[in-house]
């Protein structure tokens, strides 16, 4: 056994190790899966000096309380997440988005994401996780990737490896900004829908429901009428992509998505505002925008520009 | 071949390959598939084939809609004598307690449990893709005699390694999960093995598919 581990008081309500996914599996039926806010997972990983794909802790709402057991480590939450550190009785709380150093017994509880889903745990060093598939995400539908493919479980130990003995002090200063507007460009359905239809599609607000995780959010509005078919032959789906059920619900698929749906798509969800999209936690309401492939293509490179001058804006 | 190349999103492309399911157009869109697959086109991270669709995912940061059809549309195929493809032959136990469905079909189809079975059992199928959830294969097509609605309620949860029949298509749930199909029977046989790090599962796209029954005795004597 290794001397630096974590043993996991609280195991929170969906906290699983992700990468940045797996790629070339969706024909036989494995989704990417993957960090859900891809810019939060890259900042993790920079801030503690790792290698870009390195192992993080992922969480949703409410986090894990995990006690620390070895020499000194240096660790750091992204997200907007509410954390302390228990250390001899006494709490400390501290920022996201900048390195902490946790000592031995030293307990980290990560109480709750504020008004968002996701959150990140970093650590200056590498959690040891199993690999499956090029990839230590966790899918626990398939039930492969780190941990067996199983959520984190009370009691658990998880073990840490290569350990920074040079402790880094960085640190950033950003601001999630929380949009309630989510641009999308058409889907290959879309005429199967009403002009009223497309114009409610677009004009009102939906509510995100709590039918919503790692694999779709679910959403309840205004019915969108089908004048075609409700269902399809079944085929192919991304991340991001909108079906409106036989019900006239929309559905948007995230990154844990079943491969292959036969419901009509409206729409997918621009790649640039994929990681604010996840972040919308249920209970909010989301509006959707249409605009073109060009524009679309344009904000991503804007929105990966902006990602590499925060990292190396990192001091 | 591919009809029309369209865009899905700003990050995939969605090749059309026609509206009806046939193993015609099938072959066609796993043929696309296989050459693709050792095409090494920057920036593809995913190939979804379908009945009659091919999903293209790509990297954006990598390439982009405009070059990466440009490079399709150019695909020189080779031609794939699908030697690749097996024949993979499947145990099932049609007992009671797996066979959720059966009275509900004898019911609708309006034949005994012994026809449908012996319908069931006397024809290959062909595998027209996997996925939905890891490994499931789907499956076709069905004696005309069979052809049955999915469940008016979809289960919360099938039974992991049940066989279900819908329309024209069989297939297999490799995991449990929610599901409409007409189960009739269960197979001790693992079709996506999670411990395997290459080739997990057991059924590809392509592949032919003969099942055969086996008694409760066997059923168990296969899953010791």
């Amino acid at each position: 056994m290794n001397k630096n581990y974590f043993e996991v008081l609280r195991p929170g309500i969906n906290s699983t190790f992700q990468d940045n996914g797996r790629n070339n599996f969706y024909h036989i039926g494995i989704p990417f899966s993957g960090a859900m806010d891809n810019r939060n997972f890259l900042l993790a990983n920079a801030i503690s000096n790792n290698g870009i794909n390195n192992p993080v802790l992922e969480f949703a709402y409410q986090g894990p309380k995990l006690k620390y057991i070895g020499e000194n480590i240096s660790i750091n939450v992204t997200g907007d997440v509410n954390f302390k550190i228990i250390r001899k009785n006494k709490n400390f709380k501290f920022s996201c988005y900048e390195n902490i150093v946790l000592e031995n017994n030293d307990c980290l509880d990560i109480l709750s994401t504020n008004r968002s889903v996701y959150g990140y745990l970093s650590i200056g060093g590498t959690f040891e996780v199993d690999y499956y598939l090029n990839s230590c995400s966790t899918n626990t539908k398939a039930k492969i990737g780190a941990n067996r493919g199983e959520k984190l479980e009370t009691g658990q130990i998880i073990q840490l490896k290569n350990i920074k003995t040079i402790l880094p002090k960085n640190k950033i200063e950003y601001l999630n900004s929380k949009i309630e507007n989510i641009r999308i460009v058409k889907g290959p359905h879309f005429d199967y829908f009403s002009k009223d239809a497309i114009d409610s599609f677009f004009n009102n607000e939906f509510n995100v429901t709590k039918l919503s995780d790692r694999m779709g959010i679910r959403l309840k509005g205004p019915k969108i009428n089908n004048i075609k078919n409700t269902n399809i032959k079944s085929e192919g789906l991304v991340k991001g992509v909108i079906q409106i059920t036989s019900d006239g619900d929309p559905i948007i698929m995230l990154s844990d998505h079943g491969t292959i749906g036969g419901y009509p798509k409206i729409g997918v969800v621009i790649s640039a505002d994929y990681d604010k999209l996840v972040q919308i936690p249920p209970g909010s309401k989301i509006k959707f925008k249409e605009i073109n492939l060009k524009d679309a293509e344009t904000i991503f490179k804007l929105y990966e520009m902006e990602t590499q001058n925060l990292i190396s804006n990192i001091k | 071949m591919i009809k029309n190349i369209s865009n899905l999103g700003d990050a995939a492309l969605y090749c059309d390959f026609g509206t009806e399911v046939n193993k015609e157009i099938n072959r066609n869109v796993i043929n696309y598939f296989n050459n693709l697959k050792q095409s090494n086109f920057l920036g593809i991270t995913n190939i979804t084939p379908s009945y009659n669709k091919l999903v293209i995912s790509f990297d954006l940061k990598l390439t982009s809609y405009a070059k990466l059809k440009k490079q399709v549309e150019n695909l020189e195929l080779k031609k794939n004598n699908n030697s690749k493809n097996n024949l993979i032959k499947i145990p099932v136990c049609c007992a009671e307690e797996f066979a959720l469905d059966i009275k509900r079909l004898k019911n609708l189809l309006k034949i005994n449990e012994e026809k449908i079975y012996e319908t069931f059992f006397s024809k290959n199928y062909y595998c027209y893709m996997t996925g939905f959830i890891a490994g499931m294969p789907f499956l076709g097509d069905m004696d005309k005699s069979l052809f049955a609605k999915r469940l008016e309620t979809p289960r919360v949860k099938v039974p992991k390694n049940s066989v279900g029949i819908t329309e024209q298509f069989c297939n297999i749930y490799t995991f449990e999960s929610p599901g409409g199909w007409n189960i009739i029977g269960k197979t001790p046989v693992e079709i996506f093995d999670n411990k395997k790090n290459t080739e997990p599962n057991l059924i590809n796209p392509g592949d032919t598919i003969s099942f055969y029954p086996i008694s409760k005795l066997e059923y168990e004597k296969k899953y010791e």
